[in-house]
């Protein structure tokens, strides 16, 4: 197939690259463009290592062809780290309560976590379980993970209302 | 001269892991975020069959293939033999790096092919013809044990040869004695299927060829010491020409310490003259990579009225698979845990490394004591409901003390079964009677 380019935003700016119009969102991204936080663990859609956001909904970017993102906002986990070293959140949480052990499934978490966050500020257990029931972790740390999540969401709404 | 004592602050506290904040930001970098100019990718040929001889390779289709740079076989490795065991003084050394005459399990590498993308990589190995004569396959261990089985193996026994032996053994003593003393026989039949770790990142690695003759070797692996040393058996080359680089692993337990990817690599930077990229697949990773052995576990016990275990016989058959990777170790570490954490003083133990048509299986966390474990304590069970008693106190009357000789004749020391079966129970909020809590590891107070 005859690579075009492609426009689309990336974590907040414009980006054109040359791409195979079906070739995958995640190959695109982690290969082409050196956002390597991104992971690749099945390339079939079963793992949930490659989870971005497409205007803010979280998809397995493996199973996405790179056309169906032209023209819309795609954010990886490099979008979703603050500048200037500090630690959203989200990420604070997974870093304190050992949510990580291998790390190669933490990338996917985080951006399938802060989406569920973004909609739900106050997830119940149930939801962030159903939220993140696409990512495998076979460290099999799942309890801190749900946790991490649950504590973020205290430390978000604290911030929301000493702003308020 | 003086120093200040430094305060002993680090026991007892929560340190932070130094590649955490990495993990968090996506920063960490994994094998397969690693590209290097002119890198070419490597996939394996691999037997769509389980047993055959190999009659014949065909590359000429596959060099037809845009993209296609060239082929490694067995005639290119310089001593193809998979020497994961030589290094710890276990043989047999009879798995192939890449197959010769013969293939033995679905999935098992030929050949591997090198291409510009990976995608043409795939399309040249699909491409390779393999003239098989395929030959009657075995998969159950105790068919492969049967007088007119297939012979997997090249030395003409589907098992292991401990010592002279056909199986691994332990006899302590008189099993058939006591078995007439005892007021119960109660006998189990347990097994497990195999298991894959299915780490969430594949197994693979990245050998770069450098200016000065060296190659470097980004990899995955748990033991870089062991990849190192047996790529360089397998490459008969000094390991200073070598230089690996590892330490983050995407998941790991014990599925990335057999060493498969490194060495031929490592040959194609070499042959190539090219940083090779050697990454699994998930469907590789699956199908191919080592599993945790399949098992079958017989065991018989004779039990006394009152609930002492004095005679346990176990008879074990752990599925190597093709080849014997790190199962004739995991054996010996099974037949050394099957009587349980009990003290029995009559036990005999037979444990076979079977070879039969699966894919080999290695190490997996605790491989051999796990399994043990998972049906010694079926069988506790078993014993509790047939004598009615409650399976705590069966568990804590038989547990070893400090002093008692284990069948494979050391002396127990450390022991804390008994605190923490005692610990267990409080936390189940189960009441132990003031009998069994009153019990200790250091003497045998209600047990005899």
């Amino acid at each position: 197939m005859t690579p075009r380019a492609i426009t689309f935003e990336l974590n907040g700016e414009p980006v054109t690259t040359l791409a195979e119009p079906l070739e995958p969102l995640q190959a695109v991204v982690h290969d082409r463009l050196g956002l390597t936080g991104t992971k690749a663990g099945c390339r079939q859609g079963s793992c949930g290592s490659c989870t971005v956001q497409v205007d803010g909904e979280p998809v397995l970017s493996c199973l996405v062809p790179i056309e169906h993102v032209e023209g819309r906002s795609v954010r990886t986990i490099e979008g979703l780290t603050p500048e200037g070293g500090e630690l959203s959140p989200l990420q604070a949480a997974f870093h304190e309560g050992f949510a990580t052990q291998c790390g190669f499934c933490s990338p996917g978490m985080i951006t399938a976590a802060s989406a569920l966050l973004e909609r739900n500020p106050n997830p119940s257990r149930e939801e962030i379980i159903e939220a993140l029931s696409n990512n495998v972790c076979r460290c099999t740390g799942i309890e801190p993970i749900i946790q991490a999540v649950q504590d973020a969401a205290a430390r978000m709404r604290a911030l929301e209302e000493a702003a308020a | 001269m003086t120093t200040q004592a430094k305060p002993f602050d680090v026991i007892g506290r929560s340190q932070e892991r130094q590649e955490a904040r990495g993990h968090v930001t996506g920063d960490t970098v994994f094998i397969d975020d690693l590209k290097f100019p002119r890198m070419a990718h490597m996939k394996a040929v691999r037997s769509p069959v389980p047993h055959a001889k190999v009659r014949g390779v065909d590359f000429s289709e596959a060099e037809k293939v845009p993209g296609y740079i060239g082929h490694l076989t067995h005639e290119d490795v310089p001593k193809n033999t998979y020497t994961i065991l030589t290094l710890i003084g276990v043989e047999p050394d009879e798995e192939k790096v890449l197959a010769e005459d013969r293939v033995r399990y679905v999935g098992e590498p030929i050949a591997v092919v090198v291409a510009e993308t990976e995608q043409a990589a795939f399309e040249a190995a699909s491409k390779v013809k393999l003239d098989l004569e395929e030959l009657p396959a075995v998969f159950d261990v105790e068919e492969a044990l049967k007088e007119d089985a297939p012979v997997v193996t090249h030395w003409g026994t589907n098992y292991f040869v401990y010592e002279g032996h056909e199986c691994r053994r332990i006899r302590y003593g008189d099993t058939e004695k006591a078995k007439q003393e005892a007021d119960h026989i109660i006998s189990g039949r347990y097994q497990m299927s195999p298991i894959e770790h299915a780490p969430v990142e594949t197994t693979g690695c990245i050998a770069k060829p450098e200016a000065d003759g060296r190659v470097t070797v980004y990899t995955n692996t748990q033991a870089i010491f062991f990849s190192l040393d047996n790529t360089a058996i397998i490459l008969q080359m000094p390991t200073n020409k070598l230089r690996f680089i590892g330490g983050t692993v995407g998941g790991g337990f014990g599925g990335k310490v057999d060493v498969i990817v490194e060495p031929l690599a490592t040959l194609g930077a070499l042959k190539f003259n090219r940083p090779i990229r050697y990454v699994y697949t998930r469907e590789e990773e699956m199908q191919v990579s080592s599993t945790r052995s399949a098992n079958r576990i017989y065991i018989t016990d004779g039990v006394t009225s009152d609930g002492r275990i004095i005679s346990r016989e176990v008879t074990t058959y752990e599925d190597a698979g093709a080849y014997s990777r790190h199962t004739p170790y995991g054996v010996t570490k099974h037949a050394a845990n099957a009587a349980g954490p009990y003290t029995i003083p009559n036990v005999s133990i037979d444990v076979y490394c079977v070879y039969t048509n699966r894919p080999p299986s290695s190490a997996m966390r605790g491989f051999g004591v796990t399994e043990a474990s998972f049906a010694i304590e079926m069988q506790m069970d078993r014993i509790a409901r047939e004598l009615n008693i409650d399976p705590w106190e069966l568990r804590l009357r038989n547990a070893y003390r400090n002093g008692d000789e284990r069948p494979y004749r050391k002396i127990t020391q450390d022991a804390t079964l008994v605190e923490t079966i005692q610990a267990a129970a409080e936390m189940a909020g189960v009441e132990l009677s003031a009998e069994l809590r009153a019990m200790s590891s250091d003497d045998r107070e209600g047990v005899n």
